[in-house]
């Protein structure tokens, strides 16, 4: 098992977002998780990452068969764990190339590896931009600054094609973009996607899930996974909304 | 509550670096008696074997400075300085005059060494001619050969008075006066050497010119003296970089750096500084209070000012341009840093005097720890300077929440015709910035590195090459080692 998480219980400067959460996650699955609006799905997100104010007060999240509750951000994602954003964060005066020749050094230098020779790292880059069916201009640019919302989520999943993460998770990839950035997003998962990774796909919508497809669709509400199915779940969250949710689980 | 304190620790841990080239170098020096008198200034004179007139000269900065009040319109902070305590002469004892560098002092060979500035590395390497200044008298000149070929003089001042008086006399104190300023006129008074610079008409200097000063020998005043000249159509780029070693009594330091440009002629003066800036608790530290000033005499000339100040306890610096000729063009290009206690007040001054003149100002300062840092800019244009343009850009970046940045703009413009765009931020590295770099699996010190380095770009980028690297190694001791 890649991911498994038990009995998770976060806290934000005290208060209380995620209430006992269970989810298991293997290599080579996709799991979508669902549900309204603040019902604490980037908070599991954030918590998997390890972002700071993240308090996890009971439970544990077991990567690779090790318990990372007290795991820095940097060293989880040098373990393979990548995030993609929901909003981008703008880095002025760092180009792409550098960032990401640096995050990937970094990644590198923890599995004590030499770092990326320039012509490799250049190679990689091409190559990967071809799949995102990102622009060289780009990657010259400085870190998201300037960029159009698709850009901005494109450039994640570009990251991603260059990390090779072993878990990725998708926080709300599909907010704000139109059909088009959507289906190449979709496009660079799927090409991602192996049985050696596996995927967490955040998403308010359907939508997303007609291009990729999970194994499994959770439904979280109020700090918990309420119910979980196969992509039929998504379907009929579709036609029915979130209402009958609310009202089957409200306390 | 406790992630934040975490933070916090982390970006004190981050930035409170220990200065790495605080070492002192053992030779044997050849010193005044403390204090300032007509007799010291005689002292220095006959030491250098100067001719009558700049004795005079020194003697009337002398009479003039003791009329003079020290300023205390910056935002800096220090003891008095007691000017009676310093010594105003120290040079390593000759042996013997150096014709290579195999018989360069090899304790002073090892300092160099030491800065990662080895005079052989750059001889070979770099292409940049170095006139290394150790305390105040100049011990080797390299690459001479090569600019007498294309009849640029490039010397220690002492060599220039010696050797083109009528060119020193010419151009010496014409853009910075012994009555500008109180250190101006100090420096007037006492000065010992520093470094000549003259390019001839229509001559491209074909290398990188740079001087690397060095403060030695306890309770050393430094007060150094550099005029360069770049005669019509002309071009040069000259580099000045500082380090100097652990002290625990503060060190004045007192330059004058006076350049001309004429006609048609472009002088880029870009300096990396990293005196000793005292440490964590502020305790020592070089007092650093510079006159730089530049004059475009002519029509198209231009003057491009680049530094990048990490060191010293307190700076007080504006490096300027006097925009005579017209269609004349100044630029200051800065980045700032200041960390644990050291407080920096610098900017720039930009005289628009001709018409359809131009001047760009960048400035980007970083405050960390306990620091304070300001930015001072004059923006004046007269009233014959028509179509006169500024720009100013002025940024500030807080890193943790004990430090100042302040920005003190002046605009003073008597000519209708003149437009002067102001534009001024201040911002902290944020967590969400923090957050991503370490999502991607930078650490944090590495993340602020890089993300301080992209910040101050904009001003790096104006460094020529091999200058860009070391300040940004500079940028990085100063935070910590956190840019790679």
């Amino acid at each position: 098992m890649l991911l498994n998480i038990k009995n998770l219980h976060v806290s934000i400067q005290g208060k209380e977002i995620i209430k006992g959460l269970n989810l298991s996650v293997n290599k080579g699955e996709i799991h979508a998780i669902m549900g309204p609006n603040g019902t604490g799905k980037s908070t599991l997100a954030a918590a998997i990452t390890g972002r700071e104010g993240y308090e996890i007060t009971k439970g544990e999240i077991i990567y690779k068969g090790q318990v990372i509750n007290d795991w820095s951000p940097e060293k989880r994602a040098n373990e393979g764990v990548f995030m993609s954003f929901q909003y981008p964060i703008e880095i002025p005066g760092v180009s792409m190339t550098n960032f990401m020749r640096t995050a990937l050094n970094a990644q590198r230098e923890y599995k004590k590896l030499p770092p990326i020779s320039a012509g490799e790292f250049l190679k990689k880059m091409e190559s990967k931009k071809k799949l995102v069916e990102i622009h060289s201009k780009l990657t010259n640019r400085s870190v998201n600054e300037g960029f159009s919302g698709g850009e901005k989520k494109k450039n994640e999943i570009f990251q991603m094609a260059m990390l090779e993460p072993e878990l990725a998770i998708l926080d709300e990839t599909d907010s704000g973009l139109d059909i088009d950035a959507l289906k190449v997003v979709a496009k660079g998962v799927n090409q991602l996607k192996s049985k050696e990774n596996a995927f967490i796909v955040i998403t308010h919508y359907q939508r997303l899930l007609d291009y990729i497809v999970p194994d499994f669709v959770h439904v979280m509400y109020n700090g918990k996974i309420v119910k979980s199915g196969g992509k039929g779940l998504a379907l009929e969250l579709e036609s029915q909304g979130y209402e009958w949710i609310k009202e089957q689980f409200d306390d | 509550m406790a992630d934040e304190k975490k933070e916090k620790e982390m970006l004190e841990d981050v930035t409170s670096g220990e200065y790495k080239y605080g070492f002192v170098t053992d030779i044997e020096t050849d010193q005044a008696p403390k204090g300032l008198s007509e007799d010291i200034i005689r002292l220095i004179s006959h030491k250098k074997n100067e001719p009558e007139w700049l004795l005079e000269f020194r003697l009337k900065a002398y009479r003039h400075w003791l009329t003079m009040e020290e300023p205390n319109w910056a935002l800096l902070h220090h003891p008095p300085i007691n000017y009676q305590d310093i010594i105003y002469y120290s040079a390593p004892k000759k042996k013997k005059e150096l014709n290579s560098l195999d018989e360069v002092d090899p304790e002073l060979l090892d300092t160099f060494n030491k800065l990662g500035i080895s005079l052989e590395e750059q001889k070979h390497l770099a292409g940049v001619a170095v006139d290394a200044v150790v305390d105040s008298v100049s011990v080797k000149t390299t690459f001479k050969d090569t600019l007498a070929k294309h009849d640029i003089i490039f010397c220690s001042f002492s060599e220039a008075v010696r050797d083109y008086p009528d060119l020193v006399k010419k151009y010496f104190a014409t853009v910075v006066p012994y009555t500008d300023n109180y250190f101006a006129a100090l420096n007037a008074a006492v000065f010992t050497d520093g470094s000549f610079c003259y390019i001839p008409k229509g001559v491209r200097c074909p290398i990188e010119l740079s001087t690397y000063f060095r403060i030695n020998a306890a309770n050393t005043g430094q007060f150094e003296r550099t005029l360069l000249v770049a005669d019509e159509g002309s071009y040069v780029s000259y580099l000045e970089g500082c380090t100097a070693p652990q002290r625990d009594e503060n060190q004045l330091h007192a330059a004058v750096v006076e350049l001309i440009a004429m006609k048609d002629a472009e002088i880029k003066y870009s300096t990396v500084q990293n005196w000793y800036p005292g440490d964590k608790n502020g305790k020592g530290g070089i007092y650093n209070f510079v006159t730089k000033r530049g004059i475009c005499k002519g029509d198209r000339a231009k003057i491009s000012w680049t530094q990048v100040e990490t060191g010293s306890a307190i700076t007080w610096k504006y490096p300027s341009c006097i925009l005579k000729g017209d269609y004349s063009v100044g630029e200051f290009y800065s980045v700032a840093v200041t960390n644990n206690y050291q407080q920096a007040d610098t900017g720039t001054k930009m005289i628009h005097l001709g018409k359809n003149t131009k001047s760009t100002i960048i400035s980007k300062g970083i405050s960390a720890g306990k620091s304070n840092n300001s930015y001072r800019g004059l923006v004046r244009v007269s009233k014959k300077a028509d179509n006169a343009r500024n720009f100013s850009q002025c940024d500030s970046l807080l890193l943790g929440d004990k430090c100042g940045a302040h920005t003190f703009p002046y605009i003073k413009t008597a000519n209708p015709n003149a437009i002067v765009e102001h534009e001024a931020t201040t911002s902290k590295i944020s967590e969400d910035q923090l957050f991503y770099c370490q999502q991607r699996g930078i650490d944090m010190e590495k993340a602020i590195g890089l993300i301080v380095n992209g910040y101050a770009k904009q001003v790096l980028k104006k460094l020529p090459m091999e200058f860009a690297v070391e300040a940004q190694k500079l940028l990085a001791i100063t935070l910590e080692g956190s840019v790679g």
